[in-house]
């Protein structure tokens, strides 16, 4: 049955439109043409809009809204899936193409339990008939994915699922019918990286182990080369480059590709330098970063919250434990670690948004602890927030001239022109065009709300930023341009940045030093060039070794 | 949960007292004397009148006026209306009407407004969509005595197809065209409710997951789609339960339906101290229930909410 010598998916010219208002059609996907032999893993990779998404969801006809194929044929196994009828589909799909989807969080329905989730899959594609039969292999298929005691988590429901957990259960439905192809949509892009690992070796043994065909659809070059044999680079709804991973990433051709390795934080190994002149500190030696004076001051802080275990009663949770460690002036430490590490806990006690259980903070040789309610404001006039979400932190009613605005008004800074004004120089610095400036947030794109968020921080000409996960939900190109906006920022006007993330890729690029946080407290804190080289603990090491691509090697 | 359950209902104690005092007081402190007022036309006699004072303990200051109602309550006393009638033997007959006409518009609303809400939402934009739309804006615009005028004059008097007023046992097949009447304004809104959540449902990442795991429209559209999309209107159903149950003034008065709003209508102006204070606790004893209720049936629906395990 399987013969290797024809593709099982072959993609001639498929182009999808999304329809408008007024009727007009915008193209996501324009002639795009592909193949899969059985048994192969191909990656698509690309940015947000790129239309690697759409071509995914084409193959299977789930286009959202008022996306339709408008052209071309997707051939899988015979049949031009793209002709093909509502029930033909209905019968394609789950039972011979399998689909991972992006974010485990939305993509369990909340009000079912994940047994029945995966029972009904088991009953839709007539894998076993009785009661007893669907109940026995839905176990086996969570099992499969990886749950200890599948049997009594049947009950359970998604919310009671760990992030990871449930991408697990996603991808034992994805392949609960042996499908021939899978399509894993970014399936790991809302994962912690130490997460991200296990789960794709799970992803690619169970493929490789049921000889399954693999379209991996990832934004993370580094990824992509070293899960798949194949790699196609997608550009604005185009194939602009394909062929042999190792080769596509060693001697890329299109200016695209060009730029897209070399902005992938997990492939590039040193710190930004600034090209714009520096007027105070730029890239210090780790002597210097010894003698400066520090920006903040953290000792021994813990936080401790009361989780609510019955009616009446409360048990302790110890998120921060005695956490201590100086970021000095005009240098860049970088908090690091998985999600629960406490990290963000952190930030927010520095923010004072949430109230440490003991422990000191000190900023500019100032005790945070003991300052009243005008003090609090005006050291957070010296202390501003960038957070991660770049659509949730901006509000969708104000303009972006009144978000950026909005501290200087808070802070009774100026009057209403030279507020106008300041904006405007503002956007500058962030380099976004002040044309910008009377649109709302809905209106731009991630990097653009972003470099609002960052505009907005230093209205105030704050010393200190703190940037919790600042960068993680951007684009790679994105990324690597936010990094390096930060990065000018920071040697022009000498300010100090505290970096939370759980990506150290990222952290190699922008900090002087690392603190590494594991279970809420601090388990190694050096020189960024320390803990990349001589990494001294064992759970930094693993932290390393789970960033995508860590194990490709190129000679350019 | 039965933490929880019983936290709300010590909860309710004070809530309970809270009303119960307010609304005494207010009764209370109305203006003119409802003992002289007794006497109509025929001049007072003081000493019948002192005598009355007594018994109904209006010569006792407020708070043991309150203190001898409370009182009575417990013992399932709830006081005497000034025509001599226990104020426990009204609510007997008027509960059991206004109960009955709130079933019926329960039901209305249900069939009606879900199923109309449901295929709105899946036929956005399309013909039906839109004139559900402007037929539930039409309805929630329109007040309802203007409903009921309407509906009683054509269905009624031109059509025959029911009885103009409701007679004196108010039996189910007479209740049908008032509780339509009392019904319209929900399943106008539940309509647009239902739509609202199930186009918000329909976009849900887990609906396009259910497709590609191979499942029937059918199916996703009443597991995946239909379930989410009803928390929302199930707890509003809850909500308006509660509503219907206090009794409908307008409408019970249009139709001369003996229930309890226009019971207590007629109490409160007659001044009626312990008709008014008998019939506000109950309905205040409801309202607590049904918000007890309705919270339940969040946590029944969505098992992400669980109160204090």
């Amino acid at each position: 049955m399987n013969d290797s010598k024809t593709p099982l998916l072959r993609i001639e010219d498929l182009s999808v439109g999304f329809q408008v208002a007024g009727g007009e059609i915008i193209p996501a996907v324009k002639k795009l043409n592909l193949e899969l032999m059985p048994g192969e893993t191909l990656a698509i990779v690309g940015e947000s809009g790129s239309g690697k998404s759409t071509t995914a969801h084409a193959i299977i006809n789930l286009l959202p809204g008022t996306g339709r194929i408008t052209g071309g044929r997707i051939m899988f196994d015979g049949q031009d899936l793209a002709q093909a009828s509502e029930a033909e589909l209905e019968a394609v799909r789950g039972k011979n193409i399998g689909f991972v989807p992006q974010d485990p969080m939305s993509n369990l329905n909340p009000v079912w339990s994940v047994g029945f989730q995966v029972e009904e899959t088991i009953r839709a594609n007539g894998l076993a008939k009785t009661k007893q039969d669907v109940r026995a292999k839905s176990i086996e298929v969570l099992a499969q994915a990886g749950l200890t005691d599948a049997a009594s988590r049947m009950k359970q429901f998604p919310h009671q699922f760990s992030g990871g957990m449930r991408q697990r259960v996603l991808i034992g439905i994805g392949l609960a019918a042996n499908p021939r192809l899978l399509i894993a949509d970014e399936p790991t892009s809302a994962l912690d990286v130490t997460v991200q690992r296990g789960i794709l070796d799970h992803l690619q043994e169970r493929t490789a182990n049921q000889d399954t065909a693999v379209i991996l659809i990832t934004h993370d070059l580094g990824l992509a080369a070293e899960r798949a044999e194949r790699l196609v680079v997608m550009y604005r709804g185009q194939v602009v480059e394909s062929g042999p991973s190792r080769e596509i990433l060693e001697n890329p051709q299109h200016p695209y590709t060009k730029r897209l390795v070399q902005a992938a934080p997990s492939l590039s190994s040193r710190r930004l330098v600034s090209g714009r002149a520096s007027v105070k500190v730029s890239s210090m030696s780790t002597k210097q970063i010894a003698d400066a004076d520090s920006a903040i001051e953290v000792k021994d802080l813990t936080k401790v919250f009361a989780i609510r275990s019955g009616a009446f009663r409360s048990t302790p949770l110890t998120a921060v434990d005695q956490v201590s460690f100086t970021v000095p002036r005009g240098t860049t430490t970088a908090l690091v670690g998985e999600s629960g590490s406490g990290k963000s806990t952190v930030a927010k006690m520095l923010l004072g948004l949430e109230k440490p259980t003991s422990g000191s903070i000190v900023i500019d040789g100032q005790e945070v602890d003991l300052l009243g309610k005008t003090d609090m404001k005006s050291l957070r006039r010296r202390m501003q927030p960038v957070f991660q979400d770049p659509y949730g932190s901006l509000d969708p009613l104000r303009s972006i001239t009144a978000t950026i605005a909005e501290p200087l008004v808070t802070h009774k800074v100026g009057t209403r022109a030279e507020r106008q004004a300041r904006v405007l120089e503002l956007l500058d610095q962030v380099s976004l065009p002040r044309s910008i400036a009377g649109r709302y947030p809905g209106e731009l794109s991630g990097g653009q709300r972003q470099r609002v968020a960052v505009a907005r921080a230093l209205a105030l000409r704050p010393d200190i930023v703190i940037l919790d996960e600042a960068v993680s939900a951007l684009d790679v190109l994105v990324q690597a341009q936010i990094l390096e906006l930060l990065n000018d920022l920071q040697s022009e006007y000498g300010l100090t940045y505290l970096f939370i993330t759980h990506d150290l890729a990222v952290v190699r690029l922008i900090a002087d030093r690392v603190c590494v946080m594991n279970k809420g407290r601090i388990v190694e804190a050096a020189t960024t060039q320390e803990v990349f080289d001589h990494p001294r603990e064992e759970y930094t090491q693993k932290l390393l070794d789970a960033i995508p691509g860590a194990t490709v090697k190129f000679g350019a | 949960m039965l933490g929880y359950t019983i936290r709300r209902i010590l909860q309710a104690i004070p809530v309970f007292f809270g009303t119960t005092l307010l609304i005494y007081f207010m009764v209370f402190a109305m203006p003119g004397d409802p003992i002289v007022a007794l006497f109509g036309d025929h001049g007072v006699n003081e000493a019948v009148a002192e005598q009355l004072r007594v018994r109904y303990h209006l010569d006792q200051p407020f708070i043991v006026q309150y203190l001898i109602y409370i009182g009575g309550v417990f013992q399932g006393d709830f006081g005497t209306s000034f025509s001599g009638q226990p104020v426990s033997e009204i609510l007997a007959t008027t509960f059991p009407v206004t109960i009955r006409l709130a079933l019926l518009s329960l039901l209305i609303e249900m069939v009606f407004g879900i199923s109309i809400g449901l295929i709105s939402g899946l036929r956005k934009g399309k013909l039906f969509d839109a004139s559900a739309l402007v037929v539930s804006l039409i309805l929630l615009s329109l007040p309802i005595f203007v409903i009921a005028f309407v509906a009683q004059f054509v269905i009624a008097l031109k059509l025959g197809w029911a009885r103009a007023t409701v007679s004196g046992g108010a039996p189910w097949e007479e209740l049908i065209l008032p509780a339509f009447v009392l019904a319209t304004v929900s399943v106008a809104y539940i309509i647009r409710l239902t739509r609202a959540s199930v186009i918000e449902t329909g976009q849900q990442d887990f609906v396009r997951t259910a497709y590609s795991k191979g499942l029937s429209r059918r199916r996703v559209i009443g597991v995946h789609i239909l379930r989410n999309s009803l928390i929302p209107v199930v707890t509003f159903l809850a909500v308006d339960f509660g509503v219907l149950l206090v009794g409908a003034t307008v409408t019970e008065g249009i139709f001369n339906v003996p229930g309890v709003g226009r019971t207590l209508y007629q109490a409160i102006i007659r001044g009626e101290g312990p008709t008014v204070v008998s019939f506000v606790t109950v309905m205040v004893l409801i309202y607590l229930v049904v918000n007890l209720v309705v919270d339940l049936l969040y946590a029944a629906l969505d098992p992400r909410i669980r109160y204090g395990k």
